[in-house]
């Protein structure tokens, strides 16, 4: 059976039972809209309760969420790409099946983020416009190649690994669509994490060309995915007022801190060494120093200058100007069904 | 009936139709249909992965899945030439889904009542499989034939197209007849025409021989580079 000589990952399990802790307190809340909806909508917040879609809601709050919930739905769809890259040369038939199922969750992931996006007021047609104007961003993380089909496997483990550390509090985020579309999406992400992780345990202890397939992509792939976590605290933009809100649950260090020290003992399981010469256990503060990734490559990268961004631009702009005569194929057919029947 | 050539022939279709579909996995003209296309893909390729793993089984000489699908060469192949060819626009991939998808539901009718009970097996639970993928790629005909002016004159070209590949799909004991019923029933309600038999003599074939176009080569060359780079490693 798949993957029963696969050691256990340290540090997975207390994400996702926080996913399903997350989702016991959705089920126990009752909506009750009051008299004064400014009113309404501080005290939810105040109270750890949830934002419905018809609830009034300060037009910064709205907005921020369109443009985070925005970025996460195109980052599933740009980050389709680099994994896709793969299906056709996968290594195996079980592995090219795995493969495109995980891909397939992405596009999954898009949907429902599109559509909890859409609960505020702007539709997903719009949201492509936005992203192909390089108006809207998608993570930063999809810009970079995958070269080897290791890198299919550090996708899985460290990006996917950092999605989730990232995404489990928006569980609990305040708007409730987002908070439960990152439960569902949550679930699935440490599914392929788990399989990305399989993948990287199965080349480390095979041959020594593949051992040597999987450090190199662990040592491409390493600080891309600590910069995930956006910059330091203190030059992020938005948290402040997403805490406030509690749409951000944590900085983006303290996120990161936690990253560290999950995937430094699943290292040690994989026998991979994670390209740190830094990385030291600090007992006094309980946690692994580490070296910080280079954020001047970072904010190039979001500049546009990465090195895939313009690939990944242009791939996803063909997609969508090839299949226009497909999508009006598909009104002027629902138009005529409307008339005949 | 069964003999390893036979079921490596379905095996075959349903792994080169599989590669081919998942090349629109991130190309695909809406994000349902990007979702759409990988799962018919992945059916396709389970379906593989079951005959391929039987046909190594008749054959007796311990070659599993893989071996069959990345350790052959293009002239072991048995596939029909329609799978194989290039991807195409999107009528194409629809117009050969429908075709393909037919042909399939015919098939695997036969095999389920067939004296192999392995075949018979794995037929049954490849026919529910296959009764979405006709569906889906009916829906679609009948959306780009009857939709707008384009999308008709890419449906019609995509069937002309295709069609004289189509008549290697029956070359075995699948009856042509029923699958040809059913295939005039969508292109009629997709008014669209289809070629008549007597039109042309162009009717491509060899596939079953191994003998193919020259596109397969260069797929199984993308598809079997990795696993042939690394003889005899687990992955």
């Amino acid at each position: 059976m798949y993957g029963n000589d696969i050691p256990e990952q340290p540090g997975t399990a207390g994400l996702l039972d926080e996913v399903a802790a997350a989702e016991r307190d959705l089920a126990g809340r009752d909506h009750d809209a009051s008299a004064d909806p400014t009113a309404y909508f501080d005290a939810v917040i105040a109270a750890d309760g949830k934002i419905e879609p018809r609830d009034e809601m300060p037009e910064a709050y709205r907005k921020g969420l369109i443009r985070q919930i925005a970025q996460h739905a195109h980052s599933e769809i740009i980050g389709m790409q680099p994994e896709g890259n793969w299906i056709s040369r996968a290594p195996s038939l079980k592995r090219k099946a795995i493969l495109l199922a995980k891909v397939q969750d992405e596009a999954g992931h898009g949907l429902y983020l599109y559509a909890a996006a859409e609960t505020l007021g702007i539709d997903r047609a719009e949201l492509y416009r936005l992203l192909l104007a390089g108006k809207q961003k998608y993570s930063s993380i999809f810009n970079y190649p995958t070269l080897t089909w290791a890198d299919v496997g550090a996708v899985g483990w460290l990006v996917d690994g950092a999605a989730i550390v990232n995404q489990v509090p928006l569980c609990r985020c305040s708007y409730g669509p987002y908070a439960r579309a990152m439960i569902r999406i949550c679930k699935e992400e440490s599914f392929h994490q788990r399989q990305g992780y399989e993948i990287l345990y199965t080349l480390a202890t095979g041959t020594p060309e593949q051992k040597a397939m999987a450090q190199d992509a662990v040592d491409r792939w390493w600080y891309p995915s600590l910069a995930m976590f956006g910059p330091p605290d203190t030059d992020s933009t938005h948290s402040a007022q997403s805490m406030a809100w509690k749409i951000k649950r944590f900085s983006n260090d303290d996120l990161r801190q936690k990253f560290v020290d999950m995937t430094v003992q699943q290292a040690g399981v994989l026998g991979l060494v994670l390209p740190d010469p830094g990385l030291s256990w600090n007992e006094e503060r309980g946690h692994w120093d580490y070296t910080q990734p280079d954020y001047d490559e970072l904010f190039t990268v979001i500049k546009g200058d990465g090195p895939c961004n313009r690939e990944r631009m242009a791939h996803r702009q063909a997609a969508w100007d090839d299949g226009a005569w497909v999508r009006e194929a598909a009104m002027a057919y629902a138009e005529k069904k409307k008339v005949t029947t | 009936m069964t003999g390893v050539d036979d079921v490596l022939a379905l095996g075959d279709d349903a792994l080169i139709a599989a590669q081919r579909l998942a090349e629109w996995t991130t190309n695909a003209p809406e994000l349902e249909e990007d979702i759409a296309l990988a799962n018919i893909a992945l059916d396709l390729l389970g379906q593989a992965r079951l005959l391929l793993t039987y046909a190594g089984e008749l054959e007796g000489e311990g070659r599993t899945e893989d071996d069959l699908a990345y350790l052959r060469g293009d002239r072991e192949f048995r596939n029909v030439q329609l799978v194989e060819l290039p991807r195409g626009d999107f009528a194409d991939a629809l117009v050969r889904m429908l075709f393909f998808a037919l042909y399939q539901r015919e098939l695997y009718d036969g095999l389920v009542i067939g004296d192999d009970a392995r075949l018979a097996e794995i037929a049954a639970k490849a026919a529910k499989e296959v009764a979405y993928h006709v569906d889906h790629s009916t829906l679609w005909t009948l959306r780009l034939g009857d939709g707008t002016p384009e999308s008709h004159r890419r449906a019609q070209e995509a069937v002309d197209r295709l069609w004289p590949y189509t008549h290697e799909l029956f070359e075995g004991d699948v009856p042509r007849e029923g699958w040809l019923a059913a295939v005039d029933a969508v292109l009629a309600e997709a008014t669209l025409t289809r070629p008549s038999d007597e039109d042309s003599r162009f009717r491509p074939t060899g596939g079953r021989k191994g003998v193919h176009t020259e596109h397969l080569s260069y797929l199984l060359a993308e598809m079997q580079v990795l696993h042939r780079a690394h003889p005899g490693a687990s992955w």
